[in-house]
């Protein structure tokens, strides 16, 4: 027998600390409101019975405004998980429990993990749990989860619930209306066997869009319509609003609820309240959030230089001593010329993209994060970007992947596509080896200032992409900002670790595969050519290589690149940079050396100072990697991805085009 | 009763009226602002978004729809 429950509470409630400790599965963590919003499921097994676990969004309440309270509303109505397990934050009770009341209204076995009694303590509250318990008529767990205390019982609390009969709340102003809808909607069997008739009619009442729409599908529809406008007009008569009328209700129950479950004795968490006295300052907010960034820009240069170093030494080495060791055959070449040399260059960057996972992960588990969305918001208006927008923008530096997920926290659809679509213009960690090569071989006395160029061109791009798509495509004003800025952490570094190892992973594994297969095809295209199989002489000799397929392709793109004064090397490395723009090196690890002094060399010949730069700024903006084309299409349709690309390719152009001419009319 | 953004930092206010459409108004509402709840405004720098503190917890809010909440003090 296997039993289905499901994880719901506010945002930072703690909820994917307990979805670790009850499944023991790794995954993402963060702090700022709205994080996970993937479905997760693990599973644990407890009392010889199997509990499948599902994880859902961090949400505020049941109505549906934005796609993660759709999501765990149509995952608890259409699913009915066995159990559902509502983690309420203890140190800010009256306001989590509205959800809870809502999640009882749906007819779900409800479960309370109560979270945080620690910092409630801290706080000066003092909860009854069996008062509690015995108030919302559901078992009430305590629990510090971040200290693993009461996952344990939260599980024997479960196994005792599974078959229990979910509780019913009563709204003693509305019931008698409640009950009169419930009378007809009853005579529907369909209806009355898929829904809990009490949630559909306090939504009737609430005039909820989803739920009217199931009821005006149903037969009984005739004969409640009347029903409904004779209570609607009731209770706007007596209330102005129903809707608002039955939230009153109930945070009027938890009111009462609260203050019989809790002793309070006042006071606040006064770290959190001085830190936010200097970060959210008007004069200081903006530098302080500039500080921080460029503290994790440099942790990620500073930190990781030696690691690199080494890295770059073992493969040059162990190139060497394939060749040295395996003569001069397709086999040996494949792997030091191919396998090494495209994969060498590109993970000399793990220890960079490591460190900058890292700070951002400390970044986003502090609840620094939200506080840098409240400092923006009125700059970000100005370019017709949400304050929220912010999140997705600064995460685009390690990933643009998740960063275009976590746009999700933004409501209005119009937002959150605008901040999609300039999310990629946003320099992730990918592009970090293009610029770190050209910049080495160019400028390498200003190297440092040269990449952070690159950062702020994308940043500036953004910014004005936004503006014009906003005055031209998504006409009107950003919409309003609302933002819960949660109490400052403590790292966890059990947190921290895991998330940045989790993301890190990542780009091993697609340099395990994606990388991996472009170096192999780079290498493939390289050794055959029109004329067949050249052996792997064509990558040591120019002439050779010449009649290859890469070749082919290249000669064919180059006439395109023309103004820039690109040669056809540079040129293919772009076009299987689409696959990840990490192969962007890979690929000129295969074409002209192993080794940054190799590849140093070779580029000095390629280019000058000038088209290297417009070359840096092309691979900056062309298009973004496969990934991030499939989770644009993933999160707002093929139409945008499409676009991205477009508006991608014919941007990086242009400012390649620019930089080339002005470069050569200066210097 | 005047507009939350015309509060001043320590102000103890209650909440009067919701504008704004129903979607920001349900919105506030599932995050504790509902009309006749009390808070304390922690932050109003006369520019940006402000922050409330309500039902223990903070809450920024931007400042066109700060216009649109209506409040009073508490005494």
């Amino acid at each position: 027998m296997k039993y289905e429950i499901a994880l719901i509470g506010n945002p930072n409630t703690g909820k994917s600390t307990i979805f670790n400790s009850l499944t023991g599965l790794k995954q993402h963590i963060g702090n700022w409101p709205g994080v996970t919003v993937e479905r997760k499921e693990g599973e644990f097994n407890y009392g010889g019975f199997k509990y499948k676990v599902v994880d859902l969004p961090g949400i505020y309440g049941l109505t549906a405004r934005s796609i993660d309270e759709k999501v765990a509303r149509d995952y608890i109505v259409n699913e009915k998980p066995d159990i559902v397990v509502d983690i309420v934050d203890a140190s800010n009770l009256e306001r989590n429990l509205y959800l809870t009341l809502q999640l009882i209204e749906l007819g779900a076995n409800v479960v309370v993990a109560l979270n945080k009694i620690d910092l409630a303590e801290e706080m000066g509250y003092k909860i009854d749990v069996k008062k509690l318990e015995e108030l919302l008529g559901i078992p009430v767990v305590p629990m510090v989860a971040s200290k693993n205390i009461g996952i344990n019982d939260l599980k024997n609390v479960i196994d005792k619930s599974v078959r229990k009969k979910p509780t019913e709340i009563i709204y003693p102003n509305f019931e008698p209306y409640i009950l009169k809808l419930i009378d007809i909607l009853k005579q529907d069997d369909d209806l009355a066997k898929r829904f809990n008739l009490k949630y559909i009619a306090i939504k009737t009442i609430e005039n909820d869009k989803y739920v009217s729409e199931i009821v005006k599908n149903s037969k009984i529809y005739d004969k409640l319509k009347p029903v409904m406008d004779e209570i609607g007009n009731e209770l706007n008569k007596k209330y102005e609003d129903a809707e608002l009328a039955i939230a009153e209700e109930r945070y009027r129950i938890i009111s009462n609820i609260v203050n019989s479950a809790t002793i309070k004795k006042g006071g606040e968490l006064t770290i959190s309240k001085m830190l936010d006295e200097v970060f959210t300052n008007k004069y200081l907010g903006v530098p302080i959030l500039i500080t921080f960034l460029w503290m994790a820009f440099n942790f990620t240069f500073n930190v990781s230089d030696p690691f690199s170093g080494i890295i770059d030494m073992i493969f040059g080495w162990l190139g060497d001593f394939v060749k040295a060791n395996m003569g001069e055959g397709w086999l040996s070449s494949l792997l030091a010329d191919g396998i090494i040399a495209g994969l060498g260059n590109v993970l000399v960057f793990l220890p960079p993209i490591i460190c900058m996972f890292f700070a951002f992960s400390y970044l986003e588990d502090s609840g620094y994060m939200s506080r840098a969305a409240f400092v923006m918001d009125k700059i970000m208006n100005k370019f017709g970007l949400h304050g929220k927008s912010i999140i997705p923008l600064v995460m685009g530096f390690g990933c643009n992947v998740p960063a275009i997920m976590s746009a999700r926290t933004l409501e209005d659809e119009k937002d959150r596509i605008l901040t999609i679509l300039v999310n990629p213009l946003m320099s992730c960690s990918a592009r970090l080896p293009v610029y770190v090569v050209f910049a080495g071989a160019f400028f390498s006395a200003y190297a440092g200032s040269v990449i952070m160029s690159m950062y702020v061109l994308g940043v500036v791009l953004a910014l004005i992409l936004a503006y014009i798509f906003r005055k031209v495509i998504f006409k009107g004003r950003p919409s309003h900002f609302v933002m819960e800025l949660p109490p400052y952490n403590k790292p966890n570094w059990k947190n921290i670790f895991g998330n940045t190892w989790e993301r890190s992973s990542k780009f091993l594994q697609k340099a395990g595969t994606i990388i991996f297969a472009g170096v192999v095809l780079v290498w493939l295209l390289s050794v055959f050519g029109p004329t067949g199989y050249m052996g792997p002489e064509a990558l040591e000799n120019g002439e050779l290589l010449a009649n290859s397929w890469v070749a082919v392709l290249g000669h064919a793109l180059e006439p395109i690149f023309s103004p820039m004064n690109w040669d056809w090397k540079a040129t293919v490395a772009l076009f299987f940079g689409f696959i990840a723009k990490e192969v962007v090196v890979g690929t000129m690890g295969v074409l002209y050396g192993t080794g940054e002094d190799q590849l140093t060399r070779a580029l000095t010949g390629a280019f000058d100072p000038i088209t290297a730069y417009a070359y840096m700024a092309f691979v900056l903006i062309y298009m973004p990697c496969i990934a991030t084309v499939g989770v644009i299409k993933q999160e707002i349709g093929t139409k945008w991805a499409i676009f991205s690309v477009l508006y991608g390719l014919a941007l990086a152009y242009v400012v390649a085009l620019l930089i080339t001419i002005f470069g050569k009319l200066i210097f | 009763m005047y507009p939350m953004a015309f509060t001043r930092e320590g102000d103890k206010i209650i909440i009067k009226d919701l504008n704004g459409g129903q979607g920001i108004v349900g919105r506030l509402v599932d995050m504790g602002l509902n009309v006749g709840s009390e808070a304390v405004v922690v932050r109003n720098q006369n520019t940006g978004p402000l922050i409330v503190s309500v039902k223990g917890s903070n809450i920024a809010l931007g400042r066109g729809l700060a216009m649109k909440i209506f409040v009073d003090n508490v005494r």
